[in-house]
C-alpha cells in the first residue's frame, strides 16, 4: 500500500512542480539556518573534558580588600600566589595544578628560520594527568622537578612539527630567551573547547604549545600573560607578583566522588577562616568549589550574539513552517476532486490521510537534504571567518541525524492540518458541485 | 470597493487567511528587530576614532632576548621607521584606538584620592604622536622631545605633562578651565594637563567611556612595542612593504607576528569590528530571504484561491463586473489580510524587542523601524498578490457556463 501512496505522492508533487519546489526550499532554508546556528552553539557550549568535567573543580576564595565589598558578587576565578601555593602544597585533592599563561620566544637552531613567539602555560605537574592530555612521545614531569625548578618543557604537536618535523624530540632542547629547556614530552594534537582552564588568555583559542613548570617560569622570568586583578596597594609589577595582593593564577583540583568534594569544601572553608583569623583576609571568610561547566556558564563564555543568532534562525524556521503549512493547504485542497473520487470509490479517510501525509513526508526528506546542503554551506562560510571559534564549526553526526529528523517531523506536522481538512471534504457534495 | 463580500468570502477560507496573516505577523516581528540590529551594528562599525585613519600603518613588535634595557632598541627602530622614504611621522606606543588591548586607570584630582577616579585609557607617545594619529589639538600645546621620559615595567606611568581628551577635561573640570590643571594618575604623583585633543577613542570597542584617553610622553622599557606610522598620501603601499624589511634590517632579534604584525588602519578597523559586521550581514541576509519566502507564500496561496474561484469570477464577469473590479477585489482581500497580519506583527515585534532587551542587553526597538516594517510588508503583500490577481482579472465570462 505504501508503495502506491509513494507513487501517488510523487506524481502529485511532479504535477505542481513550482509549489513543491517552494515548499522544499522553505523547509531547507529554515532547517539549514537553524542547524548552522545550533551547531555553532553546540560546539561553543560543549564540554571540554567529556566524562571528567564533573570531577574537576576550581577552588575560589575572597582575599580582596574591603573596598567595593558586595556579598552578591562572584568570587574571583583566580587565586593569589600565596593561596595557590598553600592549597597546592596541602595536597588535599587527588590531583591539583596551579598555573598561569605566558608567551615564550622560540629561537630555532636553524638560523634561516626567524625567531617566533608561541603561547605557553606555566603549571605544576598534575596538569597533564588531571586534564588527561594525550602524549605522543615522552611523558609529563613530576612534582620533584617542580620543586627543583628544572629547565624542562612539554611541547605541543604543532610546535614539534614546526621545529622537529614531527620526530621524537624528547631529550632535545628549545631555546627561549637565551635559556635552554629540555623537552621531556610531546603532546598529540590537543584542544579543549572552550579553553576552560584559563578564560583570561582566550575563550576558544588553541591550547598552548609550550608547557613549563610554574616554579621554573618564575625563576627564569618568562613573560607572563593573562588576567590580573589587584586591590589595596597591589600593583601588577612582574618582579613581585608572588607577594602582590593580586589574583593571577588558576588553581584546579580533581575530586573523585561526592565525599571527596564535601571534604575538600570543608577544608577550603576552614582555610578561608584561618586566613581571616590570621588577619590576611579583610573580608568575611567565603569559599567555593566551582566545577568546569558551572564556571563556563558563570563566565558567559558563549557569546550572546551566538545565542541571538539561534533564536533568530528558529524564528526564521517558524515562518518557513507557517509558509509550508499554507502551501500544503493550497496543494491538498486543490486536489479536492481527486480525493473525492477516491473516497467515493471506497478509500477510507484514514488511507487518504496517510497518503497525503506520505506526500508531506517526501517534502520533508527533500527539505532535510536541502537543509543539510544549506547548513554545510553556512558552516563553510563561518569557517572562513578568522576568529578562533570559527574554525571549530563542523557538523557532527548527531546534528546531521537531527537535521533529517527535524525536517521530516516539521513537514509531517505542517501536513497534518491540511491533510485532515482535505480528507474531511464531503465527497458527494464535491463531486456534485463539479 | 465593497468590503463586506470580501469578508464573507474570507470566512470560508479561514485556515488560509489565518496562515497568511500569521506569516506576515512573524515576518514583521523578525524583520524589524533584525533591521534594528543591523542599524545598530553598522553604527558601531562606522564609529569614528577621532583619528585621521587613512595613510596610517600599525606595527606590532616583540623583541627576542632579554637585554637590560629595551629603550635604545625602541629608539633605533623609531628612527629607522622615520627615515623610510614616504613616511611622514612615526612613534612607539603601548596601544592605539581599536587595538583591543591596552592599559586603563583612574584619574584623581587630589594627590591622595581614594575614590574611583575618572576611567581613562593610557597611550604612550612622543612629540610626533598627535601628528601621526591626526587628532586635532583644541587647546594647549604638543609635547616636545625633551619631555619624553622612560618608564620601567614595575613603575606606574605618571609623567609631569599629559595631553587628555576633551571628554576627560569636561568631566573633571566642568567649568572649562581644565588646561594647566594638575591631575593624579598615580598616588602623590602630579601630572599637568598641557594640551586637550578634540576626540580620541580607547583601544577597546566595548568600554563605557569610549572617549576617555590620556596621552603621555613616555617610552616604556618593554620587549613588546607597537609602532604607528603615518605615510604621505599615495605612499602607504610602498611603506607597508618596506617596514618589515627595514625593521629586520636594523635587528633580526625580533618577531613581527605573521597575521597582525604590520597592518593598515583599514585592517585594524575591520578586525576590531569583525563580529559586528558578520552579524549585520547575517541579519540582512535573513531579512531578505524571509521577505522572499513570505512573498512566495502569498503568491502560492493567492494563486490557489484564484484557481479555486474561476467559476465565481466568471459569474461576476458575466454579471457585469469589469476586469478592474476583479483585480481590486483580490488586491483588497490581500490588503485586509495583511492589515490583520501587521497589527498582530506590531504586537509581536514590540514583545520580541522587550524580550531581547531583557535577555541580550539590547536597546529597545525604535518605532520608526516598526513603521517601516509595516509599510514594507503591506507593499510586499500587494506586490505578491498582483500577478495572481491579474490572472484572475483575465478569467473570461465564459467560465461561468463551463463545468470543470
Amino acid at each position: 500500500m505504501f508503495a502506491y501512496y509513494l507513487e501517488l505522492a510523487l506524481r502529485s508533487l511532479r504535477r505542481s512542480g513550482a509549489l513543491t519546489a517552494l515548499m522544499i526550499l522553505a523547509i531547507a532554508l529554515g532547517i539549514g539556518a537553524s542547524m548552522t546556528t545550533l551547531t555553532v552553539l553546540h560546539v561553543l557550549s560543549g564540554d571540554p573534558l567529556p566524562g571528567r568535567s564533573g570531577s574537576i573543580f576550581t577552588p575560589r576564595l575572597d582575599p580582596r580588600g574591603m573596598r567595593d565589598f558586595d556579598l552578591s558578587e562572584n568570587l574571583p576565578a583566580q587565586v593569589t600566589w600565596t593561596d595557590g601555593m598553600n592549597l597546592l602544597n596541602a595536597r588535599r585533592a587527588r590531583r591539583q595544578a596551579l598555573m598561569t599563561g605566558g608567551a615564550v620566544p622560540i629561537q630555532p637552531d636553524d638560523p634561516s628560520i626567524d625567531p617566533f613567539f608561541v603561547s605557553a602555560r606555566y603549571t605544576s605537574a598534575d596538569f597533564f594527568g588531571m586534564f588527561d592530555t594525550p602524549f605522543r612521545y615522552g611523558q609529563a614531569w613530576s612534582a620533584t622537578e617542580d620543586e627543583q625548578r628544572a629547565h624542562i618543557a612539554v611541547i605541543g604537536a604543532e610546535l614539534n612539527d614546526r621545529l622537529f618535523h614531527g620526530e621524537n624530540s624528547v631529550g632535545r632542547t628549545i631555546h627561549a630567551n637565551g635559556a635552554d629547556l629540555r623537552i621531556v614530552g610531546v603532546l598529540k594534537p590537543w584542544r579543549p573547547v572552550p579553553h576552560f582552564y584559563d578564560l583570561n588568555t582566550t575563550n576558544y583559542g588553541a591550547a598552548e604549545q609550550v608547557f613549563v613548570p610554574l616554579t621554573t617560569s618564575r625563576a627564569m622570568r618568562l613573560t607572563r600573560n593573562g588576567g590580573v586583578e589587584c586591590w589595596g596597594e597591589g600593583s601588577s609589577d612582574e618582579e613581585h607578583m608572588e607577594a602582590a595582593s593580586c589574583v593571577w593564577l588558576q588553581l584546579w583540583v580533581e575530586l573523585g566522588d561526592a565525599a571527596a568534594v564535601a571534604s575538600y569544601r570543608t577544608f577550603l572553608e576552614g582555610y578561608a577562616r584561618e586566613q581571616v583569623a590570621s588577619g590576611r583576609y579583610d573580608r568575611p571568610a567565603r569559599a567555593e568549589l566551582t566545577d568546569v561547566m558551572r564556571l563556563l556558564d558563570e563566565q558567559r563564555v558563549v557569546p550572546s550574539d551566538v545565542r541571538l543568532q539561534v533564536w533568530l534562525s528558529l524564528g526564521f524556521f517558524a515562518v518557513c513552517l507557517v509558509n509550508t503549512v499554507g502551501l500544503m493547504l493550497a496543494k491538498f485542497m486543490r486536489r479536492a476532486g481527486e480525493v473525492s473520487v477516491r473516497r467515493a470509490l471506497g478509500a477510507s479517510r484514514r488511507s487518504v490521510f496517510t497518503q497525503l501525509l506520505t506526500e508531506a513526508g517526501i517534502v520533508g526528506l527533500a527539505g532535510g537534504l536541502g537543509g543539510l546542503a544549506v547548513a554545510l554551506l553556512g558552516l563553510a562560510i563561518l569557517r572562513m571567518q578568522p576568529s578562533p571559534a570559527a574554525e571549530l564549526a563542523h557538523l557532527d553526526p548527531t546534528m546531521l541525524a537531527a537535521t533529517f529528523l527535524v525536517s521530516l517531523l516539521a513537514a509531517l506536522a505542517a501536513g497534518v492540518v491540511p491533510a485532515w481538512r482535505a480528507c474531511r471534504i464531503p465527497p458527494a457534495l464535491q463531486l456534485k458541485s463539479q | 470597493m465593497q468590503i463586506k463580500p470580501i469578508l464573507a468570502a474570507l470566512r470560508r477560507h479561514k485556515a488560509g487567511t489565518i496562515l497568511i496573516a500569521l506569516q506576515i505577523a512573524l515576518t514583521l516581528a523578525i524583520v524589524c528587530n533584525a533591521l534594528f540590529i543591523v542599524h545598530e551594528r553598522v553604527d558601531r562599525v562606522n564609529r569614528p576614532t577621532g583619528m585621521d585613519e587613512s595613510n596610517v600603518i600599525a606595527v606590532q613588535n616583540r623583541y627576542v632576548g632579554s637585554p637590560p634595557n629595551f629603550v635604545p632598541l625602541v629608539k633605533t627602530d623609531v628612527q629607522a621607521l622615520r627615515s623610510i622614504p614616504g613616511v611622514e611621522s612615526a612613534y612607539a606606543t603601548n596601544s592605539y584606538p581599536l587595538r583591543q588591548g591596552g592599559w586603563s586607570t583612574g584619574i584623581q584630582t587630589k594627590p591622595d584620592g581614594t575614590k574611583d577616579g575618572v576611567p581613562t585609557a593610557l597611550y604612550f607617545g612622543d612629540e610626533q604622536t598627535l601628528k601621526t594619529l591626526g587628532v586635532r589639538l583644541i587647546a594647549g600645546r604638543n609635547f616636545n622631545a625633551g619631555e619624553v621620559v622612560t618608564v620601567q615595567p614595575q613603575q606606574t606611568p605618571s609623567p609631569p605633562q599629559v595631553i587628555v581628551t576633551k571628554a576627560i577635561v569636561d568631566k573633571l573640570f566642568p567649568n572649562g578651565d581644565g588646561l594647566g590643571k594638575t591631575i593624579y594618575l598615580s598616588k602623590g604623583k602630579p601630572s599637568t594637563i598641557i594640551g586637550v585633543v578634540e576626540k580620541l577613542t580607547v583601544p577597546w570597542t566595548d568600554f563605557d567611556h569610549l572617549d576617555n584617553v590620556t596621552i603621555m610622553p613616555v617610552i616604556f622599557n618593554s620587549g613588546y612595542q607597537h609602532f604607528l606610522v603615518r605615510t604621505r598620501p599615495g605612499e602607504q603601499d610602498a611603506v607597508f612593504k618596506a617596514i618589515p624589511k627595514t625593521l629586520y634590517g636594523v635587528n633580526r632579534m625580533r618577531v613581527l607576528p605573521e597575521k597582525y604584525g604590520v597592518r593598515t588602519y583599514d585592517m585594524v578597523r575591520s578586525r576590531a569590528y569583525e563580529a559586528d559586521r558578520g552579524m549585520a550581514i547575517l541579519m540582512s541576509v535573513v531579512c531578505g530571504v524571509l521577505l522572499a519566502i513570505t512573498a512566495a507564500g502569498i503568491v502560492g496561496l493567492s494563486s490557489f484561491w484564484v484557481g479555486q474561484r474561476r467559476k465565481q469570477i466568471g459569474v461576476r464577469r458575466a454579471l457585469g463586473a469589469r476586469r478592474s473590479d476583479i483585480l481590486s477585489y483580490f488586491m483588497t482581500e490581500n490588503f485586509l489580510i495583511a492589515l490583520a497580519g501587521v497589527v498582530l506583527g506590531v504586537v509581536l515585534a514590540v514583545g520580541l524587542s522587550q524580550w531581547m532587551f531583557t535577555h541580550f542587553e539590547m536597546k529597545r526597538l525604535s518605532f520608526t523601524y516598526v513603521l517601516v516594517g509595516v509599510v514594507v510588508l503591506l507593499g510586499l503583500g500587494q506586490a505578491a498578490v498582483f500577478a495572481p490577481a491579474l490572472r484572475a482579472s483575465k478569467v473570461s465570462p465564459v467560465e461561468a457556463t463551463r463545468s470543470v
